[in-house]
């Protein structure tokens, strides 16, 4: 019986993540609809909530065409690259008080390295769609990352430091007195930026630019191998905003309620919170996002990081 | 006003030469016939040595004069071209004009001079076959590569029913396929430096940051631009060669489709040509109608620009609102004239029908309205500064190469050039009115942006002052010439019945004569220049677009830059598809 428990929290958080994942796209589109003055799907189902099924049914069964000039192996492998290894992460995601599949005591570098791993998946879409929009959008995905993830493991630390540890339920439970957003507010603010350049979504969509490069990486991808894609970026978006509500939220920390409730509630407010910066900024260009990268924000986390350890320190 | 053009064509006469022969148009533009081997010097005389020199080349353009039946008193050639220059300093315009044998089809380019000839001429040899020596890349612009033929010569068939039907072979699309292989040097492209090989990359035909069927073949370094060709045609439809078909009257709705984002705005240039060259005055009331609906029509179309320029630098959402808006103006246009986008709703002499019972109260509630949205989008997009990032220092040009290359409307006044058609040579009922000319800085896309925002803000002003003063009075002109004719006395007279009937069953027979007319249209200076040779119909229609020589630039704008900022500069030049191919 003990041995079953775990692999029903596998079962569980798998079924939770794929369906939150399609669901989203169709909060995403009402939101944007409510934002832009339309209605969005409204027409299949209540709410046009069918539109979910209806969108995989579509993705399911369409045609799934491989160019001839593809390198072919490389073009199937890269869109599983980005499921897998978000829903890996996920592995280390504490949802509730002893629900989650591996409490790992370097939890949060593990979801670090995944959420990394993902942009092979773009780089190696770009490069195997042998389509010239697509390789820009792969050298632009694989810059935009080896900047950003930089002063993204440096914006944590300061979180780390507070919390004495990465195992994620400890730095959880850390903020009982007071959540992280507080103290350390730069580093919130510096994670949240990266996050999103992590999940490659408005303004930091370079690799897709869908007015510069069509579609980018994913040009030449359709049928399900985009829906991979499609279902990746969103369990990213999922996995990044439920990172947020755990570092520096207090996770499912929060009184009455249920704490799973109160994390899904923080990790859907920072979906929308997503949702929100897709719909009203622009772009920057790539070179500006790599200068303020570099001259900026990564100064900037370390400096958070300096402040941070003196203050431990001193007050220690 | 009469006497100071005489006096200017004296001095001109003079400057030009004895070589230069004059001749009397209905625009009163002073018009000199040279010979071909002295255009260059003329044209070099007067863009660089004459007092308020003519530094900008407005058109250059051709007539096959084959056909023709009256030209007192010019030479009876086969061929015609036709230069139109503009003097800023005069504020005036000066055509010139080669009359060409057809074995000899042939005049020395003046690329070297006005830089923006060189699409100019490239149309020419495509619809003419007329030869510029001394062309740098002399070669098709519109038409296929592989076309047969050029197409606005008179014997050149304008229906696809005289051309027998299309066949495609296999030797035919094997040439076909051929003739679209990509050869860099044939676009005056290198393949690499020594130590780099460059990236070509196609954007376009199909691509979602043309706006249309565009293709701009982009050398590349990385993501650097090295250089880039427009290539265009994809949206020709011979709008010119139509108007040879057509009646004066019915040419009107094809003038809607060539800037098909600007309406009734393309019929009023259209008309301004053509009532010159009848001698038609349009009463007050009609004017201002007139006036009111192109200026509805010059924030739809601004409308439109604002929100895909916004979508072409990343900004998702305001393309949404800015069509809502869009929808509330045609709410209007629709109730005023039955169409929306293409509401062919100007006639010869003044408009098709008279305001309906309301239309003060739905514009009076859209001036009231827009305002406060455009506050808004001032918030979510001019002051962004994401927005400004892209699009400060992005594209610059300075006035001097904004006239060396044709720029007007309102990226000319980006650069910081205060001049607007409408003031400066006021048309229909402008110079009643009170408006101010938006002016940028330092012409990049950011000022192009501003200027565009300000000029919807003063269009809503020009039209609170129509409603406010519409005048009373008929709306259509009492003259032979008008369509459709007036018929109150038909039955009194016979010369009023045959005119009448004439004119309902022909179109206007109008007497011979050529006339430009030109006006401050929503991307730029919009002009048709129309011959008339006694006919119902035009035997000449040539339009000149903004559009076209906007996007003669790019290569100069975008050099250098990034792929980001060629769609930034796509974006912020505002330009239509059918008005750079028409």
């Amino acid at each position: 019986m003990m041995s079953l428990y775990p692999l029903l929290i596998i079962a569980v958080v798998l079924f939770v993540i794929l369906n939150l994942a399609a669901g989203l796209i169709w909060v995403e589109r009402r939101l944007l609809a409510l934002w832009q003055d339309r209605y969005g799907p409204n027409r299949v189902g209540p709410f046009g909530l069918g539109q979910v099924l209806a969108d995989s049914v579509k993705l399911f069964t369409k045609e799934d065409w491989i160019p001839p000039f593809a390198d072919r192996a490389v073009f199937v492998l890269a869109p599983g690259i980005i499921v897998a290894t978000a829903l890996l992460s996920f592995a280390v995601v504490p949802f509730a008080p002893g629900f989650v599949v591996a409490d790992l005591n370097i939890g949060l570098l593990f979801l670090l390295a995944m959420s990394s791993l993902g942009v092979y998946s773009v780089v190696l879409a770009g490069w195997a769609s042998n389509n010239k929009y697509s390789l820009l959008g792969g050298i632009r995905a694989s810059a935009q990352m080896l900047s950003y993830e930089v002063f993204m493991g440096l914006s944590l630390l300061g979180v780390v430091i507070l919390a004495g540890s990465f195992r994620l339920t400890d730095i959880v439970e850390a903020q009982r007195k007071v959540w992280f957003v507080i103290p350390q507010f730069a580093g919130f603010v510096l994670f949240l930026i990266a996050g999103v350049a992590e999940t490659r979504r408005l303004p930091f969509d370079l690799a897709e630019a869908e007015s510069e490069l069509i579609a980018g990486f994913h040009s030449e991808y359709s049928g399900m191998k985009f829906g991979m894609f499609f279902v990746g970026e969103y369990i990213g978006v999922t996995l990044i905003s439920a990172a947020i509500a755990l570092l520096y939220f207090g996770g499912w920390l929060g009184p009455i309620l249920p704490s799973a409730l109160w994390f899904a509630i923080k990790t859907l407010a920072f979906i929308c919170l997503f949702i929100l910066l897709r719909a009203g900024l622009p772009r920057p260009r790539f070179d500006q996002l790599m200068l303020w990268g570099w001259k900026y924000l990564l100064p900037l986390s370390l400096l958070n990081l300096l402040v941070t350890g003196a203050v431990v320190l001193a007050l220690s | 006003m009469m006497a100071t053009a005489l006096v200017a064509d004296q001095e001109l006469r003079q400057e030009l030469g004895p070589e230069a022969v004059p001749q009397t148009t209905c625009d009163g533009i002073p018009t000199f016939w040279l010979p071909a081997g002295e255009i260059r010097n003329a044209v070099r005389l007067l863009r660089n040595a004459v007092p308020q020199p003519f530094r900008m080349l407005y058109d250059l353009t051709a007539i096959d004069e084959r056909g023709r039946r009256f030209r007192d008193g010019q030479p009876s050639r086969d061929f015609t071209v036709v230069y139109h220059l503009f003097s800023y300093e005069r504020n005036a315009y000066v055509r010139l004009k080669v009359a060409l044998e057809s074995d000899n089809l042939k005049v020395p380019s003046v690329v070297d001079i006005y830089p923006v000839a060189n699409w100019y001429e490239r149309e020419v040899w495509d619809m003419f076959g007329i030869s510029f020596e001394g062309h740098p890349h002399l070669a098709r612009i519109l038409m296929p590569r592989s076309w047969q033929g050029h197409p606005l010569r008179k014997d050149h068939p304008a229906r696809a029913t005289e051309m027998g039907p299309y066949r495609l072979p296999d030797e035919k699309l094997d040439a076909e396929q051929e003739a679209l292989r990509f050869r860099p040097e044939e676009w005056g492209m290198s393949r690499g430096r020594e130590d780099s090989d460059f990236l070509f990359l196609n954007v376009g035909p199909q691509h979602p940051g043309t706006h249309g069927v565009l293709r701009i073949v982009l050398e590349l370094d990385g993501e650097e631009i090295v250089n880039a060709v427009p290539d265009i045609g994809f949206h020709h439809r011979g709008a010119e060669k139509m108007g040879e078909r057509q009646t004066w009257h019915t040419y009107i709705p094809y003038t809607d489709r060539v800037d098909y984002l600007g309406g009734v705005m393309n019929n009023l240039a259209y008309l301004t040509a053509f009532e010159k060259i009848a001698g038609i005055t349009v009463p007050p009331r009609g004017q201002m109608i007139r006036v009111m609906l192109a200026e509805l029509f010059r924030i739809i179309s601004h409308l439109v620009w604002y929100g895909t320029f916004a979508q072409d630098v990343g900004q998702m959402s305001p393309v949404f609102y800015t069509f809502n808006d869009r929808e509330k103006a045609f709410g209007i246009v629709e109730a005023v004239c039955g169409a929306r986008m293409h509401p062919n709703w100007f006639r010869i002499g003044g408009v098709a029908q008279d305001l309906p019972a309301g239309w003060d109260r739905m514009l009076r509630d859209f001036v009231d309205y827009l305002p406060s949205r455009l506050d808004e989008y001032d918030r979510t997009v001019i002051r962004n500064k994401l927005f400004q990032a892209r699009t400060k220092g992005v594209g610059q040009c300075t006035i001097e190469e904004a006239i060396d290359w044709g720029m007007t409307g309102p990226n000319l006044r980006a650069c910081g050039f205060a001049w607007d058609f409408r003031k400066k040579q006021s048309y229909a009922c402008y110079e009643q009115l009170d408006f101010d000319i938006p002016t940028g800085k330092c012409g990049d896309c950011f000022d192009r942006a501003v200027v565009h925002v300000e000029e919807m803000r003063q269009s809503l002003r020009i039209i609170r002052q129509c409603i406010d003063n519409m005048p009373g009075g008929p709306c259509n002109a009492e003259h032979p010439l008008t369509t459709p004719p007036p018929k109150a006395r038909t039955m009194h007279d016979i010369e009023t019945l045959i005119n009448h009937f004439l004119g309902v069953s022909w179109g206007p027979v109008t007497p011979p004569g050529e006339a430009l007319g030109a006006i401050e249209a929503t991307k730029g200076n919009n002009g048709y220049y129309l011959i008339s040779d006694g006919g119902n119909g035009s035997y000449r229609t040539r339009i000149r677009t903004p559009s076209f020589a906007h996007m003669q630039m790019l290569p100069l704008l975008c050099r250098g830059l990034m792929i980001p900022d060629l769609l930034a500069i796509l974006g912020s030049l505002d330009y239509v598809l059918a008005d750079i191919d028409r």
